[in-house]
């Protein structure tokens, strides 16, 4: 198999990232096995949606160890750690609202990686019908729900192993935010890891076993998530 | 006016639009996708022009038709767009993160290099391409005589839009182009290799520019000055139309190309201040062009583009000021007559700048036409000595007046803007004041320029002069240097480094960057004086791009985050120019050479790396 093969898909020890001249991550470290599907916690400006950028390289970042698939990402551009197989789906969604709704999932498709094509596009419109129904249409004119959507559908059109979703119920209306819910329990059926940034603990406890809780910068506490619920009660 | 006269003057029009649509598209996709605004588009569309003519008769020669004329078309544009690629994966590839003024610099040093390489391969003299078999003739319209070419013209534009449309709909590298256009970290969050897109888009925007310069073959003979002149007029359709957007880069070009066919008719030589005029007030309703965007946000932290860590000079640092100081003074006791000439145009440039760093560095507004106000100022003193009988002081006391008043009239358009949009603007402004000193002859003299413009008896003798420019260089200096580290400069700083912070606390950003543009064009202008009065004559070169690129040249030399860089770059450029003087037209390729050498390996400049050098010594020093 892969060379440095650990149990832990991601595997990331001493993370420090940067944006310019501050540090915002102190020596974050943190595991996710193959199809695990673990909630990072944490206030606003606590540092999740840093985690996730800095883990895909989107900013300055020094790690003493991160790999993903046992591959080492530390120096690697963004573009090969995505190709590894690591989605990202920002907060912001960042939607190419130029496009249309099919051409911003044809800038996500990626060539199945070991020859499984799990998602298409025809997939992916049944599990989110207001998309199909919209395909041809410009994505500037979708909603906030909407936009969430197609934003974590396009990432999976890369059929990723693991995917950094980053506050996908914020904002959203408690139906559209079951419906996310129920997107989740499908990429962990099919074997895609999950690390799931949220202000949300009761709906992080309904797809997510274990939590991570991060403080300005820095990992407090790791552990079975109702622990964690029991301690913020 | 005639109808028959409308109509020709519309097809005229719209001739000329398509010949600069095509141009400008590849610029403004280029834009988008690497979000670069390339100065060697232009050295692109010349190199079409050139590949054209040099491939056309041999062409022509094995079958005189016009599908053998389409084939050379394509051939030229084909060439040109690996010249493109290749300057992608030799260059820009090394400066993505680079701050914007290194890129524009950067690219601006290839346009020298490629003009030296023309003027080699080609010779300097204008090159006729053959006409277009099938299309030599005219064709009769409501009355008037239409040459067929620039009917064919007409129809290469809509047909190009048309194909440039399906690349960016229909393929799965123009979507990708088109989402890079709005947000390049999202497309590699995905996946999507950047390097490549931006190769596949430099290819394009190459092939377009080279199309552009190939069709021109027909109409006008190809010459090494016809970089220049297409840059601008596509830089102001891509400006007008929204920098990254085709349909808006369309849409101005039909705009432009209508003004300038019937501004030329109703108001001949103005046509250069209604498209000024078109493009300040397009700018001033929307400031990202008729169908652009603003800037993607982008994730990275943009490396500050000017002074950074600005401290109260140190007893130090004012003892180093106090020597070079007095070393000035006793220069002219030991130099020659031609070092001292050196040295007083080194004092000049020095000022000029120096203004220019304060604006740059201090105040953030990157002025891509300094030259303007330098030779606003020569103008205006040389004006004043010839036709209005001023003395030489009179004369040097009205130039920055004349300085400040010009940046006055551009400074309220300019520091609206932000960005790139504001270069460009800076750019327009410059080439417009230098269309005015070219073509006003009755009054500037056009091409000769002014000649006789002396000083005064006093002022005469070469030593006299020197100690006349030390003295107001250093005054100048100095005075700018004192608004740094008065309110004044802290307020520029702050609201260089967050608009929106300094506007929170009451800041008035945009008089604030006005009253900065009018100081920086009143010392560039007093520079220019004093140049008139060195050199005795003054010509439109003084206010030509290429003048412009030597003061950011100096800046970037020297280093834009030290204060001291551009005082250090003005005269290290000069000197290397004195040096290269022997080399005759070699100067622009050591130049450009220089330019891109100093992006590429020492971007923070002498005085940067020497400060790096200072402060790891300093740091071993202390550690051991
Ligand atoms: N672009 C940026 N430039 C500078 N600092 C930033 C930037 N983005 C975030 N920060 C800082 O980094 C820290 C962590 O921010 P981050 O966005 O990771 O928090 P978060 O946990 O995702 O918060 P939220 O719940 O609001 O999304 C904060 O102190 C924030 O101010
Ligand atoms: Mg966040």
């Amino acid at each position: 198999m892969t060379p440095g093969q650990t149990s832990a898909i991601l595997d990331v020890r001493g993370l420090d990232a940067f944006y310019g001249q501050a540090q915002s991550l102190f020596g974050v470290s943190l595991q996710i096995a193959r199809g695990e599907a673990v909630a990072l916690v944490g206030r606003n400006g606590a540092g999740k949606s840093t985690v996730m950028k800095a883990i895909m390289g989107l900013i300055d970042r020094r790690a003493q160890a991160m790999t993903f698939a046992g591959h080492d990402i530390r120096t690697r551009p963004t573009h090969h750690i995505a190709r590894l197989g690591l989605g990202y789906v920002p907060e912001e969604r960042r939607i190419f609202t130029d496009l249309t709704v099919a051409e911003n999932l044809e800038v996500g498709r990626l060539p199945a990686r070991g020859g499984r094509q799990i998602w298409t596009s025809t997939r992916l419109y049944e599990i989110f019908p207001n998309l199909g129904e919209m395909a041809r249409r410009s994505a500037g004119h979708m909603s906030g729900g909407e936009q969430q959507m197609l934003s974590i559908a396009r990432t999976l059109m890369g059929n990723p192993d693991a995917v950094l979703l980053d506050e996908p119920s914020e904002g959203l209306s408690p139906l559209i935010v079951e419906q996310m819910g129920q997107a989740i329990v499908e990429m962990k059926r099919e074997g895609i890891a999950v690390l799931l940034s949220e202000q949300n603990l009761a709906f992080a406890a309904t797809v997510a076993e274990r939590a991570l809780r991060i403080e300005t910068g820095a990992i407090t506490f790791d552990g079975p998530i109702e622990q964690l619920m029991d301690r913020i009660g | 006016m005639s109808l028959s006269f409308m109509i020709a003057q519309f097809l005229n029009g719209l001739a000329s639009a398509s010949s600069l649509f095509i141009v400008a598209s590849g610029l403004t996709i280029v834009f988008g996708v690497t979000r670069i605004v390339n100065f060697a588009h232009g050295s692109l569309y010349m190199l079409g022009a050139y590949f054209a003519v040099t491939l056309m008769q041999p062409l022509l020669d094995l079958s005189r038709s016009f599908p053998m004329f389409l084939l050379g078309l394509l051939v030229a544009a084909a060439l040109t767009g690996l010249v493109g690629l290749c300057i992608e994966v030799v260059l820009l590839r090394r400066v993505y993160r680079a701050p914007e003024l290194l890129q524009l610099l950067i690219t601006f040093g290839l346009v020298l290099v490629i003009e030296d390489l023309v003027v080699r391969i080609w010779g300097p003299l204008e090159l006729l391409g053959p006409r277009a078999p099938g299309l030599r003739g005219a064709i009769t319209i409501a009355g008037s005589q239409v040459p067929s070419y620039d009917l064919f013209l007409i129809a290469m534009g809509p047909l190009v839009f048309g194909l440039v449309w399906l690349v960016l709909h229909r393929t799965r590298f123009g979507i990708l182009v088109r989402a890079a256009t709005q947000d390049r970290d999202m497309v590699a969050a995905l996946g999507v290799n950047q390097s490549l897109l931006f190769t596949g888009a430099l290819f394009l925007g190459g092939a377009l520019a080279g199309f552009g310069g190939a069709l021109q073959i027909p109409r006008a003979a190809a010459s090494p000055q016809m970089d220049i002149a297409i840059l601008t007029d596509a830089f102001v359709v891509t400006v007008i139309g929204g920098m990254g957007s085709v349909p808006g880069a369309a849409l101005a070009a039909l705009i432009i190309g209508q003004l300038n066919a019937f501004g030329i008719a109703l108001l001949p030589k103005s046509t250069l201040v209604l498209v000024f005029v078109l493009m300040a007030g397009v700018l001033i309703v929307r400031p990202y062009g008729l169908l652009g965007r603003p800037e993607p946000l982008s994730l990275r932290v943009a490396v500050p583009e000017g002074f950074t860590r600005l401290m109260p000079p140190t007893p130090a640092l004012w003892l180093m000021c106090g020597l070079v100081v007095a070393a000035l003074v006793v220069l002219p006791l030991l130099a020659d007559a031609y070092s001292q000439k050196i040295a007083i145009e080194v004092l000049i440039f020095a000022l000029a700048a120096f203004a220019l760093a304060f604006l740059i560095g201090n105040g953030g507004v990157v002025s891509f036409g300094h030259a303007a106000y330098f030779g606003i100022g020569a103008y205006a003193a040389g004006l004043a000595v010839k036709r209005l009988g001023f003395g030489m002081e009179a004369a040097l006391l009205l130039a920055p007046l004349a300085g400040a008043a010009g940046a006055a009239v551009f400074g309220v358009f300019v520091v609206r803007l932000q960005g790139i949009y504001l270069a460009m603007l800076t750019l327009a402004v410059a080439q417009i004041v230098y269309a005015v000193a070219v073509q006003w002859i009755e009054v500037t003299g056009g091409d000769n320029g002014i000649v006789g413009v002396w000083p005064a008896r006093w002022a005469e003798g070469r030593v006299t002069y020197y100690y006349l420019t030390l003295g107001v260089s250093v005054t100048g200096i100095f005075v700018l240097h004192r608004m740094l580290h008065a309110p004044f400069g802290y307020a520029l700083r702050a609201a260089r480094d967050s608009a929106v912070r300094a506007d929170a606390i009451g800041l008035d950003v945009g008089r604030l960057r006005l009253l900065a543009f009018m100081i920086a064009g009143a010392a560039t202008a007093l520079a220019g004086g004093l140049y008139a009065f060195s050199k005795g004559s003054i010509d439109p070169t003084l206010l030509a791009i290429p003048q412009s690129v030597d003061f950011l040249a100096m800046l970037l030399i020297g280093g834009i985050q030290q204060i001291g860089g551009a005082l250090a770059g003005a005269a290290a450029l000069h000197l290397l120019r004195v040096w290269a003087l022997p080399l005759g037209d070699m100067w622009r390729m050591v130049l450009g050479l220089t330019i891109i050498a100093i992006v590429l390996v020492s971007p923070q400049g002498i005085v940067g790396g020497v400060a790096q050098l200072v402060q790891r010594q300093r740091r071993a020093r202390t550690s051991s």
